[in-house]
């Protein structure tokens, strides 16, 4: 008997225990006490050194004692010009990054006067229909010096042509130009269901996009391997670090398979996790998702440059977290999430505003949220110590607990084909929707508690101010539209549409024909629907 | 955990159930208007009304307020859910609450659900929307509503 366990049964057993679920709020189960016991034999080299091999502890030699984590609130409402403002404002208090969040109909490859667009324009995110709005959304910002990351995925391509067309206007070439665009088109599948085409040429476009940027745009991070959608989905922690690390295996062998060498394209991948309110199981999420992309990259897929091992990733607190009942309350959640993200050692961070359960957030919302990371980062002194629960007996447990359960999702994907066939065949949309139900169920049955929702309610709350989206927004962008329609060269758009139409048809990488297309000032609409009459579109078979 | 097993698109039976005072079992029809793809309330309010014995039609992403419409008339439904999270509620449901009166089906008890600020539920309620549910309602309220606005 180890003194654990001697200590279990005389001291532990002996006393009572709470009528809590001691389980994670992904159902995992938690030890009372975790002890020398629970590391393997293996510890220390698992557990390793910041910089090196496997990365358990962070991905960097001197981390935050180097460089801060670029602190990179989502923005974007209305038009161009809305966006552009809000942009200004966040550089203006010391944020450090720009985040583009699009509209539905930009996300869905609708222009802004198409009719699945009304009443949609600019609501839930900035509408950005040809390049001549990226034009205007980065008006004032010298793009060759911010590092932009835009949050779009099924019509990518589009826009990062829309980008590099608005760079060269800025006399910016495509080689100076750093940010991230997120492309992670199997996660749409999955989980956030914003798609423009079926799923194989989807993944031809990913491809295309990763090929282009790593022979052109040697700063620019192709895709964002994203595991947040599929946790707001209401995944567990388990399932979004596995599905997310299988998603991004299967980038790199489409990759491998257009005759890439690995180290050409690997050390621009980058990955985007939820910051979830479950602390200790949060961390060891990221700790765990390091260390097996640094080994599978390594030993499956051949990397030999390090950079290519390196899980570098973006997080972004729990929207689904967040209570529209007592609203400040989310202030709260959202720390203690930011917290484990920056003692995950993510690399940048989005803070929810306190608001978002009821509306996109007010700008003191947004404001708050923001100071929520200056504060972690300059008063607390969380970011002093590298990795400080690395070595930690439950830390070290769970990390290896996390790991496990991803290879066993691992495994059960290879069984149905891959990612892209266990997607066709629903099997992660499955388990998502079962997980998220089980939660509800737990959170109904009062199993759960949620403050200001099961427990601790108040009556006749005082409703907050919140942001309201001023219609004549969509008017304003009608014309802008209205406007580039008019004033460019029809007949060049449609030999443009004519060319991408028939590269689409053959195998030729379509970044050349689209950059093309954003020059002569094609709507991704159009762009879109072009492709469509080639590719086709998709039409998901929904479980629930 | 029962009732896994998946409906693409379709309707369950249960053989028992709540019924309307005719006597005929409660049918739903949740349904994802607009371009948003937050689906995880309306799955789980499908699911959560299908296992309280209702038939429970759940229309998929994307859908357009006459696709709704239709599915709701054609599935001669007592009831529809509309799940909406992309600030576009105040343009879809009073279009789906028109075509329904349009084509005669006025009685059909239409809820919505999502992201809807507290402004805006009085407008809904003006239009003929019986309920908002807002973030934080309980599955339970929900079925519970339902069962005493149909019956």
């Amino acid at each position: 008997m180890t003194d654990a366990e001697r200590w279990y049964r005389e001291l532990y057993a002996r006393t009572p225990e709470r009528d809590a679920p001691f389980t994670t709020i992904s159902g995992e189960p938690v030890e009372p006490l975790y002890t020398a016991d629970d590391l393997p034999g293996d510890a220390a080299e698992r557990i390793g050194f910041p910089g090196e091999h496997p990365y358990t502890r962070g991905v960097y030699p001197s981390m935050y004692r180097g460089r801060l984590w670029t602190m990179r609130q989502f923005a974007g409402y209305g038009t161009a010009e809305e966006t552009n403002a809000r942009f200004r404002y966040l550089l203006g208090h010391g944020q450090t990054g720009l985040s583009t969040a699009f509209d539905m109909p930009s996300l869905m490859g609708y222009d802004s006067d198409h009719a699945r667009s009304e009443g949609e324009v600019g609501r839930e995110g900035v509408a950005i229909d040809t390049s001549d709005d990226m034009d205007t959304l980065f008006g004032g910002i010298p793009m060759g010096e911010v590092s932009t990351s835009m949050t779009i995925n099924a019509p990518a391509a589009i826009m990062l042509a829309f980008y590099v067309v608005a760079g060269e206007r800025q006399g910016v070439p495509a080689e100076r130009l750093a940010g991230t665009i997120q492309t992670d088109i199997l996660k749409e599948y999955i989980a956030q269901k914003e798609w423009c085409f079926p799923i194989d040429p989807a993944m031809r476009l990913v491809t295309d996009m990763i090929e282009y940027c790593a022979r052109r745009m040697p700063r620019w991070h192709p895709v964002s391997i994203s595991g947040y959608h599929i946790r707001e989905a209401g995944s567990t922690a388990q399932q979004e670090l596995a599905f997310t690390l299988k998603d991004g295996f299967t980038y790199v062998e489409r990759a491998l398979e257009r005759g890439l060498d690995v180290d050409d394209f690997a050390p621009r991948l980058s990955f985007f996790f939820n910051a979830h309110i479950d602390f200790f199981e949060e961390i060891a999420k990221y700790r765990a998702a390091r260390r097996i992309w640094a080994r599978e990259l390594r030993e499956t897929y051949g990397a030999r440059d390090p950079r290519s091992m390196l899980m570098r990733c973006h997080a972004q607190t729990a929207g689904v977290s967040l209570t529209a009942q007592q609203p400040l309350v989310n202030i709260v959640r959202t720390t203690v999430e930011a917290m484990a993200a920056v003692l995950g050692g993510a690399q940048s961070l989005h803070t929810n505003s306190y608001d978002e359960a009821l509306a996109l957030p007010t700008e003191e919302a947004v404001r708050v949220a923001l100071r929520t990371q200056q504060v972690i980062a300059e008063e607390t002194g969380v970011a002093n110590t590298i990795d400080p629960f690395g070595g930690s007996y439950a830390l070290e447990a769970m990390t290896d607990r996390m790991e496990e359960a991803a290879y066993e999702y691992f495994s059960r994907i290879d069984e149905l084909g891959g990612m892209v066939e266990a997607v066709k065949l629903s099997y992660p949309q499955r388990e998502i929707a079962e997980a998220a139900f089980r939660y509800q169920q737990e959170v109904d049955r009062g199993e759960r508690i949620v403050v200001g929702v099961n427990g601790y309610r108040v009556d006749d709350e005082e409703p907050i101010h919140t942001l309201r989206i001023d219609p004549a927004l969509t008017r304003k962008q009608l014309d802008r539209l209205q406007g580039v329609r008019a004033r460019r060269d029809g007949p060049g758009v449609e030999a443009a549409l004519a060319e991408l139409r028939r590269a689409a048809a053959g195998d030729d990488n379509l970044m050349e024909p689209l950059l093309t297309c954003a020059r002569a000032h094609a709507s991704e609409g159009e762009i879109v629907a072009a492709l469509q009459e080639v590719f086709g579109t998709y039409t998901e078979t929904p479980v629930f | 955990m029962e009732g896994t097993a998946e409906t693409p698109a379709g309707t369950t039976s249960t053989t028992a159930g709540p019924t309307t005072a005719a006597g005929r079992k409660i049918r739903v029809v949740v349904a994802k208007p607009g371009l948003d793809g937050h689906d995880r309330g309306a799955k789980i309010i499908a699911r959560a009304l299908r296992d309280a014995g209702m038939e429970v039609i759940y229309t998929g992403l994307h859908q357009t307020p006459e696709q709704i419409a239709e599915t709701v008339i054609q599935e001669d439904a007592h009831a529809v859910g509309l799940s909406i999270l992309s600030g576009a509620h105040m343009t879809l449901v009073p279009r789906v609450v028109a075509l329904l009166k349009d084509q005669g089906a006025d009685d059909v008890v239409v809820t919505v659900g999502g992201t809807i600020p507290q402004d805006d539920i009085p407008e809904l309620k003006e239009l003929g929307v019986a309920a908002v549910f807002t973030p934080g309602s309980s599955t339970q309220e929900i079925i519970d509503f339902i069962r005493s606005a149909v019956g």
